[in-house]
């Protein structure tokens, strides 16, 4: 979903972005007609984002029958059962069902919010997806707001003075990290940091989100400790992403004559990057920043493999291998909506960050 | 041009100070975490103390004045799938009921034969149709007495209840009735022999719980604590894929625990689990299904860790396709013809140098294949004789296949009936390394012979494989004290009724000889006597030449020494830890002087997080101050 939704905000971005052929004095068309002109907009891109999630409904039934294997067969393999025990099976999982009934039934629940039960874990897919959520989110958000600020901050850095050892030693460490395996470098701060090698002491724990038994206060330092090394290593590997976006984006407006007004007018250097410059060029990343919002609740598989962090995406994983249709349609969808949901954000957002959008 | 100046004036002014509220976010973050932080280190005053110390010592401290007790935490990968005894069918979870209910039988850790567990002795009726336990006089944890009744109900609800019946319905597909008519008398009615009831894996739980579950299909177990059980620990916490905690159960009938908590902590990374255990966060690692002779390697080094090989309870081995054939007898997939003749087949097998997959593939941890059931399982264990074996001689396998006329052409390859060269199918399991690399050997011995083969590495061999679409298949099962399921698999009953059902079968393998030795043993209940009826069908099965028994993998596991002083395996002179066939090894697990396993948050660690984050905040701090003085001076 993430590829059928990307190119049109990409599209847009570039349309928004750092166009030089806007028309000159747009922003003095009548008001009234702008209001009407965004919320046909925005009308659009809801029905958009609508056809979408049907869309994702429907595919997600279908793709995944598509998987070999047989469900009844994974989980009833390796252990004595009965033939009444593998017919039970296929009657408890709907599977003794033709596909078109198959079918129907799961969009008519799908609808009132019933993605089904999971087949390995005996409960419903909400319920497990629920449960998975927040770890994954506590992980990926925290990665999300680190790797974007620090992306931005060294991005713009970096492009300000473009070609200077500082934007080399940026660009070069950032490209470093951006291509360096996510399990390699969290297995690598386990053995340093977690172990400890050395003279350096063991500091974090090797894995995990809690140590159980805590509760309260004692409960949240527990996961803070154990939250550091999985996002240390997220927003090694993610940062460079949004430094390289904004840096080229920048740089793209470094030759503007409004910032030579702007020198001009006798600001410090500071204050026309902060306030001129990199607002301009930011719009390439409020797109990226978008996409990996939607990504954050797919989880990171690696990482949280590596960490054994109680995620969505070691779900998927699992969810992937029996398969566990239901669980895999749920988890697909859940996705894909996150997704859908940001991009169409970020649509009603262009008309905001520049006019030209939407007109 | 017009736009950007436009752009560039209108926002200078109201417009948020991106960088700075970035930047702000970024130490709001931290003044969080370290102030989350703080408090909880000044809670715990004697781990600040021990600052200085090593963080393994100290957190012990903490642990040890929280709980009083001593802690044994066991690393594993596999997710819990369901708590309940009737639905659970993953290792771990089944691992787990062993543990938190008694089952009717157990087996003796020396050798695998049934011993008392809730039933403390059973006899079997001269027609050999009723089986009568007596139940031990023990008490469920919260006090109420275990009864015959409890077991009557459990087996009952598994025969009514479909539900109740997803995991272990099989043990009661042969029942006809069963009764308590006293509390401590288990009467269970058969409608055919069956030797294998002093086997029944079946956890017996307390009815006065259990009989509130409406739905058994969707009943976990997994949400009031403790959870009320006779085992030797009783579950008291759990979170999905996080952990599982159990405390020991001091009134257990065959005395308590050593540890007072057994913890199961999720490691999906098996290398990750290594490094734990390395520092000390957990006792035990498992790996699945076994350390990588690499990780064995460098744990030995460490003085505090002691790497246990043993015999696995898994076989592995070449299976050959022997012309799929559903039970109406309609013939299905396309097995190569060639197969069907034994002397094929023999030769095959002598073409495996089945020594060099011990020592390269598996180096050296596994132990060289002879019989179907390995040898960990002594009563069962059986090995050709001299001149029964098959032993490694590709110069007699070319006789073989000359005789049988399999002739080389002027290529060197071998020629089919067909006229073309033989080249077999074999079906392999991507997801498994031993796979690929028996295959290239299989691929360079056999080539030598003039037989060609085609490795087909899939990640789901599932499908070929009941389609009966290849020729020979890498193959493996895990064998259980009562070999009565791995024996089943072979016979003609356990092919699908028809080419479209799924059978139970492993193999399509059809054999008379061997069906009617495996009747007899079904219906043997003197032990000796089963036993040789068993030896005698790994002999059939054996000169079939339809399952080449290649290796019998080790199970490698490592724990600290210095947590666990001593810890039974099974089978006790030389044997595995965990996935044992009973409680023997938690059970019997004695703490080490010096103390458990520590759960890994360091208070040294959050200590010098804190410094951490305190260091970067005065950072921030003063380059805020720095800059708010520049522009300040800008304004004037």
């Amino acid at each position: 979903m993430t590829a059928e939704a990307t190119p049109s905000l990409v599209e847009d971005a570039a349309a928004t972005g750092p166009a030089k052929s806007g028309p000159a004095g747009a922003g003095r068309a009548p008001r009234a007609r702008t209001t009407t002109a965004y919320l046909r907009y925005v009308a659009g891109k809801l029905v958009g984002a609508a056809v979408s999630l049907l869309a994702v409904l429907v595919t997600s039934f279908f793709l995944f029958r598509l998987i070999p294997g047989d469900p009844v067969k994974f989980m009833t393999g390796g252990r004595p059962v009965s033939a009444e025990q593998i017919a039970a099976y296929r009657r408890e999982f709907g599977l003794d069902l033709p596909m078109w009934q198959q079918f129907t039934e799961y969009c008519g629940k799908a609808l009132t919010g019933d993605l089904g039960t999971s087949y390995q874990f005996h409960v419903p897919v909400m319920d497990k997806i629920t449960e998975a959520l927040p770890n994954t989110l506590v992980l990926t958000g925290t990665s999300f707001l680190l790797y974007t600020a620090l992306g931005i901050f060294l991005g713009t850095r970096s492009a300000w003075r473009h070609g200077g050892l500082g934007d080399r030693l940026n660009t070069g460490l950032a490209l470093t990290l951006y291509s360096i395996p996510s399990f390699w470098l969290g297995l690598l701060l386990i053995i340093v940091l977690s172990v400890g090698a050395g003279p350096v002491p063991g500091l974090f724990p090797t894995g995990g989100m809690e140590s159980g038994g805590k509760e309260g206060f004692a409960y949240i330092v527990d996961v803070v400790h154990h939250l550091v090394l999985p996002v240390v290593t997220l927003v090694a590997v993610e940062y460079g992403q949004t430094l390289l976006v904004t840096r080229s984006a920048l740089l793209d407006e470094m030759g503007s004559d409004y910032l030579t007004t702007a020198r001009a007018k006798g600001l410090r250097d500071d204050l026309v990057r902060r306030r001129h410059a990199v607002p301009n060029a930011l719009l390439p990343t409020v797109t990226l920043i978008f996409v990996n919002l939607g990504r954050t609740v797919a989880g990171v598989i690696l990482v949280e493999t590596v960490f054994s962090w109680p995620g969505l995406g070691g779900l998927f994983y699992q969810a992937l291998s029996v398969p566990d249709l239901p669980l895999v349609q749920g988890l697909f969808f859940v996705f894909a909506s996150a997704v859908i949901l940001m991009n169409t954000l970020a649509d009603l957002l262009y008309p905001l960050l520049d006019p030209r959008v939407g007109r | 041009m017009n736009t950007q100046d436009q752009h560039g004036r209108g926002r200078t002014g109201p417009r948020p100070r991106r960088a700075r509220l970035l930047a702000a976010t970024g130490a709001a973050a931290l003044v969080l975490a370290s102030g989350l932080a703080t408090p909880a280190a000044s809670a715990a005053p004697q781990a600040r103390a021990a600052q200085g110390a090593q963080a393994q010592e100290a957190a012990k401290a903490q642990k040890d004045d929280k709980s009083g007790g001593k802690v044994l935490t066991v690393a594993v990968a596999q997710s819990v799938d369901s708590l309940s005894p009737f639905l659970a069918v993953k290792l771990v979870s089944t691992s787990i009921n062993r543990l938190m209910y008694e089952y009717l039988t157990n087996y003796d850790p020396k050798d695998a034969h049934a011993i008392p567990g809730l039933a403390t002795k059973w006899e079997a009726s001269p027609d050999k149709l009723t089986w009568t336990y007596t139940i031990r006089n023990t008490k469920w944890s919260d006090g109420q007495p275990v009864t015959a009744e409890d077991a009557a109900w459990t087996f009952n609800k598994m025969m009514t209840d479909e539900g109740a019946a997803t995991a272990n319905g099989s043990f009661v597909g042969n029942f006809e009735k069963v009764t308590a008519p006293s509390p401590t008398q288990l009467v269970i009615k058969l409608k055919k022999p069956q030797a294998t009831m002093t086997a029944l894996d079946v956890p017996i739980v307390p009815k006065h719980v259990w009989e509130k579950v409406t739905d058994f299909s969707k009943f976990n177990n997994d949400k009031s604590f403790p959870i009320v059980g006779d085992g030797p620990f009783v579950l008291t916490d759990y979170k999905a894929d996080s952990y599982v905690r159990l405390k020991a159960n001091k009134d257990f009938w065959r005395g308590a625990p050593k540890f007072d908590e057994l913890v199961f902590r999720y490691y999906k990374d098996q290398d990750a689990a290594v490094a734990a255990l390395r520092k000390g966060e957990v006792s035990f690692v498992a790996g699945s299904p076994s350390l990588t002779p690499a990780q064995a390697a460098s744990l030995k080094s460490d003085k505090n860790i002691h790497v246990n090989e043993g015999p696995g309870r898994r076989f592995y081995a070449l299976a050959t396709n022997p012309g799929a054939q559903a039970k109406n007898g309609t013939k299905f997939g396309d097995g190569d013809p060639s197969l069907l003749d034994e002397r094929v087949r023999h030769a095959l097998f002598m073409a495996v140098d089945r020594k060099a997959i011990v020592d390269k593939v598996f180096q050296g941890h596994a132990v060289e294949g002879q019989g179907y059931i390995p040898p960990r399982f002594s009563t069962y264990f059986w090995k050709p004789s001299s001149g029964q074996e098959l032993a490694y001689d590709p110069a007699k396998a070319g006789q073989l296949l000359d005789e049988a006329g399999y002739k080389k052409n002027s290529d060197g390859k071998r020629v089919g009936k067909d006229g073309k060269p033989l080249n077999y199918r074999v079906l392999c399991h991507a997801t498994d390394p031993n796979d690929k690399a028996v295959g290239k050997y299989l691929q360079e011995w056999w080539a030598k012979l003039g037989i060609g083969i085609t490795l087909d590495c899939l990640d789901n061999v599932t499908d070929p494989w009941l389609a009966g679409k290849y020729d020979l298949a890498f193959d493996g099962w895990s064998v259980n004290p009562d070999p009565d399921f791995v024996l089943s698999i072979h016979t003609c009953d356990a092919r699908p009724q028809t080419p479209k059902d799924t059978g139970a079968t492993d193999n399509f393998i059809c054999d008379k000889a061997y069906d009617d030795l495996y009747a007899k043993q079904l219906a043997e209940y003197d032990p000796a006597k089963r036993a040789d009826l068993v030896k005698q069908m790994e002999s059939r099965l054996y000169d079939l030449g339809y399952m080449n028994v290649m290796a019998y993998p080790n199970a490698v596991e490592a724990y600290r020494t210095d947590q666990i002083k001593s810890i039974t395996t099974m089978p006790s002179s030389a044997g595995n830890i965990y996935g044992q066939d009973g409680y023997w090894s938690w059970w019997s697990a004695v703490p080490a002087d010096s103390g458990d396993s520590s759960d890994g948050s360091s208070s040294t660690g959050v200590v010098i997080g804190i410094v951490a984050g305190v260091v970067v905040l005065v950072g921030l701090a003063v380059l805020f101050t720095v800059r708010r003085r520049a522009t300040a001076e800008d304004r004037e």
